[in-house]
């Protein structure tokens, strides 16, 4: 059995199939190894995304050319996932800032995008009480 | 199809199986119920991207399909639980 030669569209085809697999691994690597939930959210929102658009293209290529018409559904669902990611994206911020909110916390923790300031200004602050020299606990009041 | 289609075919699932696992490895691991919410929402685009995959591979439209009902699905899945965590019910 002959194999036909690989043309240049069946090469485009398998670049995208795979950068589109390298993004959406690199999207659930961050998604698996950042620190905290909305640094997490970057992964899958970004590159998983782009990633699922490039197989998506790389299938409308291959189908196109096996059925010598052009395959359109793929960009239906490639356009759903565009409109939608973010959509969901957005929803789950708001439920995570809604948790955040109502979280009791002790009075003398600072801010999370305050921490590793605070981390500073306890090395410097006023030794024995351990509390930053000049920053004071932020009231969540 | 060529066999350059073919591989790239077979490199990508074994990639997107990598992608699956670490999604899993969150979904189990949370902590918070989002970071969960999230990983399946992950899972679930990851999936749709492996079935596409898939039926490239085996030269099969039908896998499309599938693809096109986990897409619809798996937003609406995430929508209903973001909205469960953020007030307690899902329809307003």
């Amino acid at each position: 059995m002959t194999e036909p030669a690989a043309t240049a569209l069946d090469w485009a085809i398998a670049a995208l199939l795979v950068t589109g697999a390298a993004f959406a691994l690199v999207g659930s690597l961050g998604l698996a190894k950042l620190g905290d939930f909305y640094r997490r959210l970057h992964g899958p929102t970004k590159a998983t995304t782009l990633g699922v658009g490039a197989i998506l293209c790389a299938s409308s290529l291959f189908f196109s050319a096996l059925q010598h018409a052009p395959s359109l559904h793929e960009l239906l669902v490639a356009l759903f996932l565009f409109v939608t990611a973010p959509v969901s994206a957005q929803l789950l911020v708001k439920s995570s800032l809604a948790d955040d909110a109502d979280a009791p916390r002790p009075p003398d923790t600072p801010d999370t995008a305050d921490a590793a300031d605070a981390a500073d200004d306890d090395r410097t602050g006023d030794a024995g009480t351990g509390r930053p020299a000049t920053r004071r606990p932020r009231d969540r009041a | 199809m060529s066999p350059v289609v073919a591989t790239a075919a077979e490199v990508a699932i074994a990639l997107l199986a990598a992608a699956l696992l670490l999604c899993l490895y969150r979904l189990l691991r949370g902590p918070s119920p989002q970071d969960r919410i999230l990983a399946l929402d992950t899972l679930y685009i990851d999936t749709l991207a492996l079935l596409v995959v898939a039926g490239v591979r085996f030269a099969e439209p039908a896998f499309f399909d599938a693809a096109l009902v986990i897409a619809l699905l798996g937003f609406l899945g995430t929508v209903a639980l973001a909205k469960f965590r953020l007030r307690g019910d899902i329809l307003d």
